[in-house]
């Protein structure tokens, strides 16, 4: 191994802290490019079913839904876009090791994504400033392979996501290096099968509570015209159906990982001894001596596994200890939370359903309103949550039994100058975005649809209309 | 050809295709951030505006597409990239994030002074990130970053050759843009003496856009002895510092080298006749003649001298996938990408 021959920008940071620096930064842009990630990938599909509404039965409000939806996917798309380019950076930045070792097989999948990024910025461009020339079916239409392309997209990224929890498709020569593929097998490994539906399923909930929680607040406002209406119901209705579908493949994955990732699920489910009979518990704190503060339900754990209370379930015992996950507590709670907002996400569409059977309307009490407020940052919370059971639970291992995070790392100093110069710049991202979303609301409150953007990017004041924003 | 060439040759295409839309798109930048105050700037940036908007996010799909080429068919290659050049290509990426979100947000708010805020932003990421690329490539084609990695953080870099190259990328981009951009003035002109025409409104009277046009050939004149005197001063600096490349350059290379500076004279000469149609294909043909001499020169290694296409590709069933993927990209985005130029061309695109 050649020794760090660069004094890199601190004195001497030490490999431990350089690897704790490198998760952090990798967690931190991730979990900001995931949720504007799963704008990209349901948000056309949201914005066209209002634009189809729109044409079918000539309802204006619902187009000029769309027109606004399509407005606000340019910027979510752009920030989603630079994100996600960081992250490309990163992966040779950060575990430029992960990258020379296994790059020939993991890249795979990215290679294939390129094709979907292509298709998807193409297009929105196309759909975006395509609303005065082109002709409402033409334009419908062109919008139409940005739907294709976000689940491909994210068919793509997920199936590397997958191949490192399940790495297979590729043989090693004594040294450890990959000298032969299967890229089929890659991207088709074992763990693909779950991990892709459940992150579209995931990608539809967030986008459609998170559009269907900005008319909520609305409506809580005061605002009770059509518009906010159909804001919140077209949304809503698509994250509500992804709902019940999302539970059901979840629990598949539970299983999958019960069987193929025994370390993982031992982790999140505080299993402390090999053995049937196990209990699920509903909240606590993991310690050596089993879960402490948690709710019991005996057996359940077991029965979840394998349908029987005798299912035999793997404990961390008989996991080596250098291969045990860190942080149980932390996966254990995270699991629960991500089923806890799901099943209670599930509830709010049942409550919906009740009620539109007996009036064909949504439930009047302002209450409603409220959890349909806030379900927008439950599903992201969700989002996160399920990311820490798959990244964090997988630990200490980067590629699952073959290579560890440790050794993947970057021996480049300044990698906490780093994280601290992006949480700055993506705070100011975040900001920036959400100033220039509402700066964008309030404009088509106060001067209508037209407003749109000014023709130049600064006149003098006079022509650029130094609008009130 | 092996395996392994035919993958090299296509991250060399999605170079040559990201150096040229990647590259006007930087430039159309560069020339927002020299456009001067707000009343002046007003109209070039106005027209520059309109022009990137549709095409900016694909224009950049480019990069991507090289970076995971590289990484997936030459994984050594990426790794020793990445674990020397990582301070460039850290602030190339801090520029990418600047630039994307300086454009997005400027269009979409109104308050005068974050407007120009946020297009300073752009403008001026738009310089330094093709900036910190070029020091990239001159840095791997000066030979400084040994096949194993980890090389000096710093001085690799650093030198006459790298800074040169950044320079380079900067003003190649700048040309590239005035270029366009003076075909972009000419259809916004006929347009806008079309509508008013059609309007018979002797109140408003075609905007006189032939001094748009005038702007950007006067700026790419320029940009192009700026663009030509620094390749002059790029050839001294690879006679000193990369002497393999240069031999081969001047050897190999020779009728690409030539070529290019064709193509660079014939757009002079086009820019001062006021020929309109030859400038775009000339103004390419210069930058992919020297894209591709590079690439020849360089040709058996990936990192000059340290480290051959063959020793760091990837086995053989993952270069066939990239060729897979580059065949089922050429079917499916070549065509969107061709639509979408086109319509924008057409002006059916704008807000
Ligand atoms: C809206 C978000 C959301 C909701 C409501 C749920 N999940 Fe989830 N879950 C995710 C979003 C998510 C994710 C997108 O964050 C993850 C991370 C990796 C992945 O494939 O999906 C995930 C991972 C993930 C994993 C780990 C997979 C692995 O590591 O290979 C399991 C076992 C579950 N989920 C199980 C469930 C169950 C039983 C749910 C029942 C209610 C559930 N999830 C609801
Ligand atoms: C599909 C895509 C993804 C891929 C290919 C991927 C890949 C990686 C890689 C290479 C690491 C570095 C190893 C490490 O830091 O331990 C990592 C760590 C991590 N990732 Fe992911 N990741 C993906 C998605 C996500 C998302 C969306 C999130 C978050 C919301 C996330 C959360 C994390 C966390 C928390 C860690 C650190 C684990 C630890 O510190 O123990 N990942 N991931
Ligand atoms: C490790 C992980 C990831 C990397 C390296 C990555 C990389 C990228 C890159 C380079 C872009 C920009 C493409 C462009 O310029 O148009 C991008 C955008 C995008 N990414 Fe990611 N991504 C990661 C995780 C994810 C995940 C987990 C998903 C989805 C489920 C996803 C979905 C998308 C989508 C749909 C876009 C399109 C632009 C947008 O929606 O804003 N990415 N990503």
């Amino acid at each position: 191994m050649p020794l760090v021959s660069s004094p890199g920008l601190l004195p001497l940071p030490s490999l431990g802290s350089n690897l704790l620096a490198a998760h952090e930064l990798m967690s931190f842009t991730l979990g900001f490019h995931i949720v504007l990630a799963c704008l990209g990938v349901a948000f056309p599909a949201i914005a066209l079913t209002a634009n189809y509404l729109g044409l079918k039965h000539g309802d204006e409000a619902a187009m000029r839904l769309a027109r606004r939806w399509s407005k606000v996917m340019a910027v979510t798309f752009a920030t989603g876009a630079v994100t996600g380019t960081v992250l490309s950076f990163e992966f040779g930045l950060l575990w430029p090791r992960f990258i020379e070792r296994f790059g020939s097989a993991f890249g795979i999948a990215f290679a294939v994504e390129g094709i979907f990024f292509f298709t998807e910025a193409i297009f929105l461009a196309i759909y975006l400033y395509g609303w005065k020339r082109l002709s409402g079916w033409a334009h419908f239409w062109s919008g139409t392979p940005m739907v294709v392309a976000g689940i491909g997209g994210a068919f793509s990224v997920v199936a590397a996501n997958a191949w490192m929890n399940r790495p297979q498709g590729f043989t090693l020569d004594p040294a450890g290096k990959v000298v032969s593929t299967d890229p089929l097998r890659v991207l088709f490994n074992p763990a693909w099968g779950y991990e892709v539906p459940h992150m579209i399923f995931a990608a539809y909930m967030v986008a459609g509570f998170l559009v269907a929680s900005v008319y909520a607040v609305g409506m809580l406002r005061g605002r009770r015209d059509r518009l906010h209406r159909l804001g919140l119901l077209i949304p809503l209705t698509i994250a509500l159906i992804a709902t019940p579908i999302q539970i059901f493949v979840g629990d598949m994955a539970a299983r999958a990982v019960a069987h193929d990732q025994p370390a993982k699920f031992a982790a999140f489910e505080c299993v402390r001894k090999t053995g049937a009979h196990q209990a699920e518990y509903v909240g606590g704190v993991c310690t050596s001596g089993g879960v402490k503060g948690g709710i019991a339900i005996p057996g359940l754990d077991s029965w979840l596994v394998g349908f029987s209370t005798g299912t035999r379930v793997t404990g961390l015992d008989s996991i080596p200890p250098a291969e045990r996950p860190p942080a149980n507590t932390l996966l254990h709670l995270s699991f629960g939370a991500m089923v806890g907002i799901g099943t209670a996400l599930l509830l709010l569409g049942v409550w919906l359903a009740i009620a539109w059977r007996r009036r064909r309307d949504m439930p009047r009490t302002p209450w409603f309103l409220r959890a349909v407020a806030v379900s927008g940052a439950a599903a992201i919370a969700a989002l996160w949550c399920g990311w820490i059971v798959t990244e964090v639970g997988r630990q200490p291992w980067i590629v699952q039994g073959y290579m560890r995070t440790s050794e993947a790392v970057t021996r480049a100093g300044g990698i906490w100058w780093a994280f601290a110069l992006v949480v700055l710049l993506y705070a100011g991202l975040g900001t920036g975005a959400v100033l220039v979303l509402r700066a964008m609301s309030r404009r088509w409150r106060e001067e209508g649809e037209e407003a749109g953007e000014a023709e130049a990017p600064y006149g003098p004041p006079a022509a650029a209309g130094e609008a009130p924003a | 050809m092996t395996r392994a060439d035919v993958a090299a040759a296509i991250r060399w295409i999605g170079a040559t295709l990201y150096a040229l839309f990647g590259g006007a798109d930087f430039g159309a930048g560069f020339w927002d951030l020299v456009a001067g105050g707000a009343q002046r700037g007003e109209r070039p940036r106005g027209l520059i505006q309109s022009s990137l908007t549709p095409v900016w996010e694909a224009n950049h799909v480019w990069l991507i597409f090289i970076l995971v080429v590289l990484w997936t068919g030459f994984p050594d290659a990426f790794g020793a990239v990445m674990s020397t050049l990582y301070v460039p290509l850290a602030l190339a990426a801090l520029g990418i994030v600047l630039r994307g979100a300086g454009f997005a947000f400027r269009k979409s708010i109104r308050r005068l002074g974050a407007r120009r805020a946020m297009g300073a932003t752009f403008a001026l990421s738009s310089v330094l990130t093709p900036f910190f690329m070029g020091t990239v490539a001159g840095a791997i084609a000066a030979g400084n970053v040994p096949a194993q990695g980890n090389g000096d953080a710093f001085a690799s870099w650093t030198g006459p050759l790298p800074l040169l190259v950044g320079a380079l990328f900067v003003a190649s981009g700048a040309y590239l843009a005035a270029v366009f951009l003076v075909g972009d003035a000419r259809r916004a002109g006929g347009r806008e003496a079309a509508l008013a025409a059609r309007s018979g409104d002797p109140a408003t009277p075609a905007l006189p856009n032939p001094d748009l046009e005038t702007y950007f050939s006067r700026r790419a004149l320029g940009a192009a002895l700026v663009a030509g005197a620094f390749a002059a001063a790029g050839l001294v600096a690879l006679h000193a510092e990369a002497r393999y490349l240069f031999d081969r350059l001047t050897d190999q290379g020779l009728p690409l080298v030539i070529l290019s500076a064709l193509c660079g004279l014939g757009v002079l000469l086009s820019l001062l006749r006021g020929w309109r149609r030859p400038l775009r294909p000339l103004a390419a043909g210069a930058v992919v003649a020297v894209v591709w001499g590079w690439g020849v020169a360089q040709a058996p290694y990936l990192l000059p001298t340290s480290l051959k296409i063959t020793e760091s590709a990837a086995p053989p069933d993952t270069l066939a996938a990239i060729l897979a993927v580059f065949i089922a990209a050429a079917v499916i985005v070549l065509p969107a990408l061709g639509l979408l130029y086109w319509l924008s061309q057409r002006e059916l695109l704008n807000d």
